[in-house]
């Protein structure tokens, strides 16, 4: 992704989408480290996404029905004690019984290389570790409505 | 459900304290200590003045600096350069006086490491209590000099690792935990009394200590001579690392029985390691670290006295925890101010006159969020010079990082590093041979000062609040942890900030280190063992025990401890007690910090 991307590009570029984009961060399992979802929150916040927020200590159930209830269009999935494997595709999984395929996940934590194929091979992207810049996580989102939710066929 | 309110426990302070010590700061600023002629330095402040407008400010005119302002990694702006004007006001004896006295700013102790080196204590913790075991064996055998458990999130959160709550995190981040039988493996071979303990446990901690006297007992070790630090600080928890159990309130009783079952019987043991290397980790700048972690002590002295306990011997058993991170010479400030400002406030404010109880005595862990995936090799650089300020800040003991910490949890390799870099600091740089060698640096003790005056800005705030507990309820220290760490965000993501690796000297191909794995087996054996042992015990023992505990639970006149260490020792598991507890108290949910 190419740098150079600041807080007022996004804004303006969530500002000309057709709806308002609400996004559902949650940190599913046992895990506490909640220091980069608060800072990615207040960044989604400020380029203009509407927010909701799981918790911490939220179970997949809880999570799936929030995103419902809330009818977000994005899952913003954060897990940074090593079980992304065990609950991102149990996420995954939900959400297709529940019918609610259509809502784009994206995922972030302690995630190795080697198991960023297996998530993405579920429909689970992004995957960024500790460091990533927020313009890349924002940029990797907007790409995926675009294309998916929007079908406009262009990159941010 | 049981409602434990914090008038229950905390008696009532006479307020002002920290807004009168906060204008005697200020006010203070204006004298000019009897170390200084009074002429001379105000020649000095003139001199600089000229200086600065026939020296410094053309040379920049002509020479831009590469920033329009310097400043502190907590926002203290920086002047170029610091004089003896700076510090004019700071009294020697009165203000830093001599190591191991009053208010022991330069160390606590007369020798500091001309005596002893500081404690290597490296957290290590992963798999099954086998497979710990058998790295704290590694440790010692590669000089480490105290012990220091990392127990996994179930355990943290005091589920058994037959939970399904503790569903794929079984032995992830530290070392699963769930009964007698899973402590006796841990320690296996290894004897209590020849070792100093130090277990990162704060809502269960009251069971993990009970097990711990239990393997002991079993060892043929009494009571009395365990010697180590078990974490138990819960304010933080709420503040930062949130891993609670039950409402604040709740745990500030099991907290309560616990000093003052400690206090009869456990005399060379830290109850309470209260700690800011979470607060920090969480996104709290220096200041933040210094001002709640110091609160949250100040809150568990009045927890102590308020019980009836006397804290000129109580304050002995209580010590701390801080990080150490990039701001070198911020870092070394705060811990001289921390050491300044707690002898003074148990001095001033509770009336303590027993000089051991006036010790802040610390351990340091380098900062695990300064780390990086990039790049990993230069965390070893990063962890040596934040281990440095550490030494060069009096710490106690010390944990350095592994450097491949940003991806996994630290691979062999990774670790032995790790301890070296401590012994390369202790034998190879000679810094450990003059007590505070920063000392008398008028930029430190100007920073020192600096850093002390606004810890008591936020304690005053908090006062107002309604103290550290009401504080931590209306959610505001979690809060300004985070809207700083936005802060910080924000300006790597402007490249105000430089992260070598990350977001400036970026390596085009990334070279993936060596990575530890834990071993997915590990959850099964474990699953297998405690119901094993559930049906192996003596259930009705357990039965019996168990509603002793309840009783307990329920009846805040009774010490939760002596039920608890009854019912660990019957096999009871971690969360057969905390469920108990979770169903008399109920459990908590965070204020909204959005």
């Amino acid at each position: 992704m190419e740098r150079g991307r600041n807080l007022q590009y996004f804004r303006e570029v969530i500002n000309k989408l057709p709806k308002r984009i609400k996004v559902l961060v949650a940190k599913p399992g046992l895990d506490a480290h909640d220091r980069g979802v608060h800072v990615l929150m207040r960044y989604f916040r400020d380029v203009g996404f509407e927010v909701v927020y799981s918790g911490i200590l939220a179970t997949v159930d809880e999570i799936v029905q929030t995103a419902i209830d809330e009818d977000v269009d994005v899952i913003a999935l954060s897990s940074m004690n090593g079980a992304h494997m065990v609950h991102f595709p149990a996420v995954i999984e939900k959400l297709r019984e529940k019918g609610a395929n259509d809502i784009i996940v994206v995922g972030g934590g302690i995630i190795p290389d080697e198991d960023k194929p297996k998530l993405e091979a579920i429909g689970v992207t992004g995957n960024y570790g500790p460091g990533t810049p927020l313009e890349t996580i924002v940029s990797h989102i907007l790409d995926r409505l675009l294309r998916e939710k929007f079908k406009i066929d262009s990159k941010v | 459900m049981l409602v434990i309110t914090s008038s229950d426990l905390l008696k009532d302070f006479p307020k002002g304290y920290w807004k009168r010590k906060l204008e005697e700061k200020i006010s203070k600023r204006n004298r000019i200590s009897g170390l200084y002629n009074k002429e001379e330095i105000e020649k000095l402040g003139d001199a600089e003045y000229r200086w600065r407008s026939e020296v410094y400010e053309p040379w920049i005119k002509e020479k831009p600096e590469r920033k329009s302002k310097f400043e502190t990694a907590s926002g203290i702006e920086l002047k170029p350069i610091y004089t003896p004007y700076d510090i004019k006001h700071i009294d020697y004896l009165e203000d830093l006086n001599f190591p191991g006295c009053y208010p022991y700013t330069r160390g606590v102790y007369p020798s500091m490491y001309r005596g002893r080196l500081w404690t290597i204590r490296e957290f290590s913790g992963f798999g099954t209590p086998e497979d710990t075991n058998k790295r704290l064996k590694f440790l010692l055998e590669h000089g480490e000099t105290g012990l220091s458990i990392a127990f996994d999130m179930p355990t943290l959160y005091g589920y058994d690792s037959d939970s399904p709550r503790a569903f794929g995190e079984v032995g992830k981040m530290g070392v699963s935990v769930s009964s007698l039988q899973d402590m006796e493996a841990l320690f296996k071979d290894i004897p209590l009394d020849q070792v100093t303990t130090s277990m990162t446990i704060n809502a269960p901690a009251i069971v993990l200590l009970a097990l711990y006297i239990a393997v002991a007992e079993k060892q043929g070790v009494p009571i009395h001579r365990l010697s180590g630090t078990i974490q138990n600080d819960i304010l933080k928890e709420y503040i930062a690392q949130k891993e609670w159990a039950f409402p604040p309130e709740a745990h500030l009783r099991i907290i309560r029985d616990m000093m003052e079952f400690c206090s009869k019987n456990m005399p060379k043991w830290n109850y309470i390691s209260i700690s800011g290397y979470h607060i920090r980790e969480a996104g709290a700048n220096a200041i933040q670290e210094l001002a709640f972690t110091l609160m949250d002590g100040f809150t568990y002295v009045e927890l102590g006295m308020s019980a009836g306990l006397d804290p000129n011997e109580f304050a002995t058993r209580l010590s701390f925890f801080f990080n150490s991170t990039m701001d070198f010479f911020e870092e070394i400030a705060k811990f001289r101010a921390a050491r300044r400002i707690w002898a003074t406030v148990l001095k001033e404010r509770y009336g303590v006159k027993n000089p051991r109880a006036l010790l802040l005595r610390f351990h340091t862990q380098t900062s695990g969020a300064s780390l990086t995936w990039q790049q990993p090799l230069n965390n070893i650089v990063r962890t040596a010079i934040e281990a440095l300020a550490a030494v060069l800040g009096g710490t106690q003991s010390l944990h350095t990082n592994s450097y491949d910490e940003a991806l996994c949890l630290p691979t062999e390799e990774a670790v032995v590093v790790a301890v070296r870099t401590q012994q390369i600091i202790a034998h190879e740089t000679n810094v450990a041979s003059v007590i505070d060698p920063l000392a008398g640096s008028y930029y430190v003790e100007w920073l020192t000062d600096k850093l002390e005056e606004e810890a008591y800005r936020y304690f005053d705030k908090i006062e107002e609040l309604g103290g550290m507990v009401e504080a931590i309820k209306k959610g505001y220290p979690q809060k300004e942890i985070i809207e700083n760490a936005y802060r910080q965000a924000m300006k790597v993501e402007n490249k105000e900030d430089i992260i070598v690796g990350v977001n400036e000297y970026i390596a085009k191909d990334e070279r993936i280190v060596n990575v530890f794995k834990t071993n997915p087996e590990v959850e099964k054996k474990q699953r297998e063992r405690i119901q094993k042992l559930k049906q192996s015990r003596d259930n009705k023992k357990v039965k019996e025990a168990l509603e002793e505990v309840r009783r307990a639970f329920e009846d805040p006149s009774i010490n939760l401890m002596y039920p608890i260490l009854k019912a660990v020792k019957a096999y009871a598991t971690l969360q057969e007690i905390m469920d108990i507890g979770r169903e008399v108290y109920g459990t908590w949910k965070e204020p909204s910090i959005l």
